[in-house]
């Protein structure tokens, strides 16, 4: 099994290859996230007219039609340059969720704003005890007219103070863990009521914890399915993050091996230890099965197999592992130079940390991992 | 795990508990001591113990030390760590002032000494360089002898806390002819000399603790040589011992790990099935804590017999390390979701930080102890060093 990407697929990866060269660097991207707002306008524009924020679209969307396998492109490629800017948030979490279980009207309401770059979503889905799980959800909504009203406070929510339109789950019958009786709901960031207290990430992004309190908001989705619908999303995100992860994986390794070949210490270059020989060789190992985990699990995604859920947990902790271990070996054989914020290695090394933690850290897929197949 | 103690030794011990207990600075204890306190601050505690003639445990009594046994100094380390007092500055006291009083001469040990015990002189190492990590004995900065000065060229980096200090010990090359670890001197230089520039370099988790220390033309009296010229080599591997021998880390891990249980019953239920794979995660390094400290006991029934544990201080540099890289990883995981967040330097109470108390550090922690693998010659080193000096392969 090895991907063997068509033309038009190729195009894509080349041309997201072509941008993030030219506008993109290490430097660049320090800018960007040094700046006020944390991330870049003008890339996203970039972005959007390079028909990245179409990609995954289906046709009758609006977008191109490219599926998971163009996310997988598009992701890998922002792993490799370390890009900040919410293309998970927005085009695979929200845009997944509107196009999937959206209505027509909201579909056409929302996706081209999308497509287009000028409108950033983001997904609102934890809360304090929730830990990794999609039904502990305690923020409640009630129906008023055609509308609901939501509160509640949702935690940890990425690109929050960048996004105009939110994606909230919120209970609208059940108790707290109950897995029926979730919803979602679109909700307007600036809506009165919307309360946010923004802070940094550790991989140099911005989030926000996130008061609700009397918020309209419009349902999405079917009204007490929302953890059904978040499942299916979540899928879908992992395999946009083990793109990613996997990118970083490779630079990191480019990276490592360089290094051991220039750097000298005891009169000989480090790469002819021959302990840190074997190390860059299971550095290698952990790339190439991470990478052919995330092709797999993109193909899987693309014609909807049967156990992909089950599939996307194994490879969010399989990819996941891997990803520490190199990050943890590229930091200890770059030395102190691995610790700086000056060189590129610790921004990847916290870049993964933040990947890993995401829609549940590798201990806890590697027994879903386990669950489902017991279940099954 | 307690050492058996005689009744004079237990006494002591609750003597040095008491007094911690009474006299700690509540000021100092801050969420982060290692980044959030200033220097005037970190330098309470150091000079509560000097008035106290706690200070510097190792120093025989001539020179200002306590003249305890060796079971008493453990002891002192292991109440002190426990408590989670902040270390005096280990460049000061452990590292430069026994390199002092072993080989400096009477008129260096006099100006010196006092004023390491005190606090008035805070110490920085001019060690590592670009070009010399692991292999120290490449040093490059040069020194070169004009009438009764040294004139000093070249670039530190890794000097911890440099921003503080009032003077750095370097290695410096005297002899470029000689073999690498022949040419090497040992000297002292006052960091407000013309030609000394610091410039700070910023590590992954966001903090100021490391420096890059530029030396240009820097005239140094002749007087601040330690001991023989072209023989610092002996000196820098005398002073890495004492270094590594203080890496175990018990009393520091235990509190971590305590404070691990804490966030795990706070913040993973019962029912959770995670929560059995934590408990079972911190068991296994309670067990290797338990391990290291057994080890590190019979060492110090051994050295109080007079055996000198030699090159196995290598072994508690590793697992002390690891064990700690393991605690901050699962403190880490612990806080879920929260471990996104991290708190940005320098740190103010007026930044807004999500999550609970007791997760604010954890990531700035779990990414700086990253170092500790590395530095003071990087793991990899260490085992080379059990593997020629212990196993003679």
């Amino acid at each position: 099994m090895d991907i063997q990407f068509t033309e038009e697929q190729e195009l894509l990866r080349s041309s997201v290859q072509r941008l993030l060269r030219d506008q993109y660097d290490f430097e660049a991207r320090r800018k960007i996230v040094a700046s006020e707002e944390g991330f870049s306008r003008k890339q996203w524009d970039a972005f959007a007219a390079l028909g990245l924020l179409a990609a995954p679209f289906s046709e009758g969307a609006g977008g191109l039609g490219g599926g998971p396998l163009s996310t997988m492109i598009v992701m890998h490629e922002f792993g490799r340059h370390l890009v900040v800017e919410p293309f998970v948030e927005t085009v695979v979490l929200a845009g997944g969720l509107i196009e999937h279980v959206g209505t027509p009207e909201q579909q056409q309401s929302f996706i081209p704003e999308i497509i287009d770059g000028s409108k950033i979503w983001t997904l609102a889905w934890t809360e304090k005890a929730s830990r990794f799980d999609l039904a502990n959800v305690t923020t409640r909504a009630r129906r008023e007219g055609s509308d609901h009203i939501l509160t509640g406070a949702k935690t940890m929510v990425i690109a929050a103070p960048w996004a105009d339109y939110l994606i909230v789950s919120a209970r609208t019958s059940g108790d707290d863990r109950d897995r029926g009786g979730v919803s979602l709901f679109v909700v307007d960031r600036r809506a009165t009521g919307v309360d946010l207290q923004s802070f940094k990430t550790i991989d140099g992004r911005r989030a926000a914890e996130l008061g609700l309190r009397e918020v309209r908001g419009q349902l999405l989705g079917a009204e007490g399915e929302g953890v059904a619908a978040l499942e299916v999303c979540r899928d879908r995100a992992i395999g946009a993050l083990c793109a990613e992860a996997v990118g970083a994986i490779g630079e990191l390794n480019s990276a490592t091996l360089e290094y051991s070949k220039t750097r000298k210490q005891f009169g000989t270059t480090i790469g002819s230890f021959q302990v840190l020989q074997h190390r860059m060789v299971d550095m290698f190992i952990a790339h190439q099965e991470a990478l052919s985990l995330m092709q797999h699990l993109s193909l899987s995604l693309s014609a909807g197999d049967a156990g992909l859920s089950r599939l996307a947990s194994g490879a969010k902790s399989k990819i996941g592992y891997a990803g520490k271990f190199v990050a943890d070996q590229a930091v200890q054989l770059h030395g102190g130079m691995g610790m700086t914020d000056e060189l590129n290695v610790g921004h990847y090394f916290k870049r993964i940390s933040s990947i890993n933690i995401q829609f549940g850290d590798p201990a806890f897929h590697v027994l879903r991992y386990a669950q489902l197949d017991a279940a099954a | 795990m307690e050492l058996k103690l005689s009744r004079e030794d237990a006494a002591f011990r609750d003597e040095v508990r008491s007094f911690i207990a009474e006299n700690y600075p509540p000021e100092m204890r801050v969420p982060n001591p290692e980044t959030d306190l200033t220097k005037e601050q970190s330098l309470l505690w150091h000079r509560i113990l000097h008035k106290k003639g706690w200070i510097a445990p190792l120093w025989p009594k001539e020179y200002g030390g306590p003249g305890w046994s060796v079971t008493q100094r453990f002891i002192f380390e292991q109440e002190t760590s426990r408590a989670g007092t902040l270390p005096p500055l280990a460049f000061s006291v452990t590292m430069v002032g026994p390199v002092i009083y072993t080989f400096g001469n009477a008129a260096q040990k006099k100006r010196f000494l006092p004023r390491i015990l005190s606090g008035e002189d805070w110490w920085c190492q001019g060690y590592s360089e670009p070009g010399s990590g692991s292999d120290l004995a490449t040093v490059r900065t040069k020194a070169v002898r004009d009438g009764d000065h040294y004139i000093v060229n070249g670039h530190k980096t890794w000097t911890t806390l440099a921003q503080h200090a009032d003077w750095i010990f370097c290695l410096v090359r005297t002899d470029p002819s000689a073999k690498p670890q022949s040419g090497i001197s040992f000297l002292l230089i006052d960091m407000k000399s013309p030609g000394v520039t610091v410039r700070p370099i910023i590590t992954i988790d966001g903090s100021h603790e490391v420096n890059d220390v530029f030396l240009e033309n820097v005239r140094v009296p002749a007087e601040n040589l330690i001991g023989e010229e072209n023989k610092g080599w002996t000196y820098a591997k005398f002073l890495l011992g004492n270094e590594r021998t203080s890496m175990a880390g018990i009393g520091r891990s235990t509190r971590y790990i305590n404070k691990l249980k804490q966030i795990v019953k706070a913040e993973i239920p019962a029912e959770d099935p995670a929560h059995l794979e934590f408990l079972r995660d911190i068991a296994r390094i309670e067990l290797d804590v338990l391990a290291l400290e057994a080890t590190e006991l019979r060492v110090v029934a051994q050295m109080a017999r007079g055996i000198d544990p030699g090159p196995a201080a290598s072994l508690f540099k590793i697992r002390g390390t690891e064990i700690f890289q393991a605690i901050t990883e699962l403190t880490h995981r612990a806080i879920g979701n929260y471990g996104l967040a991290i708190r940005e330097h320098p740190v103010s109470a007026n930044r807004f930080m999500p999550g609970p108390d007791y997760g604010h550090t954890a990531s700035e922690k779990y990414l700086n102890a990253r170092k500790l693998s590395i530095y003071g010659g990087s793991n990899e080193i260490q085992r080379n060093i059990i593997a020629k000096a212990v196993l003679g392969l």
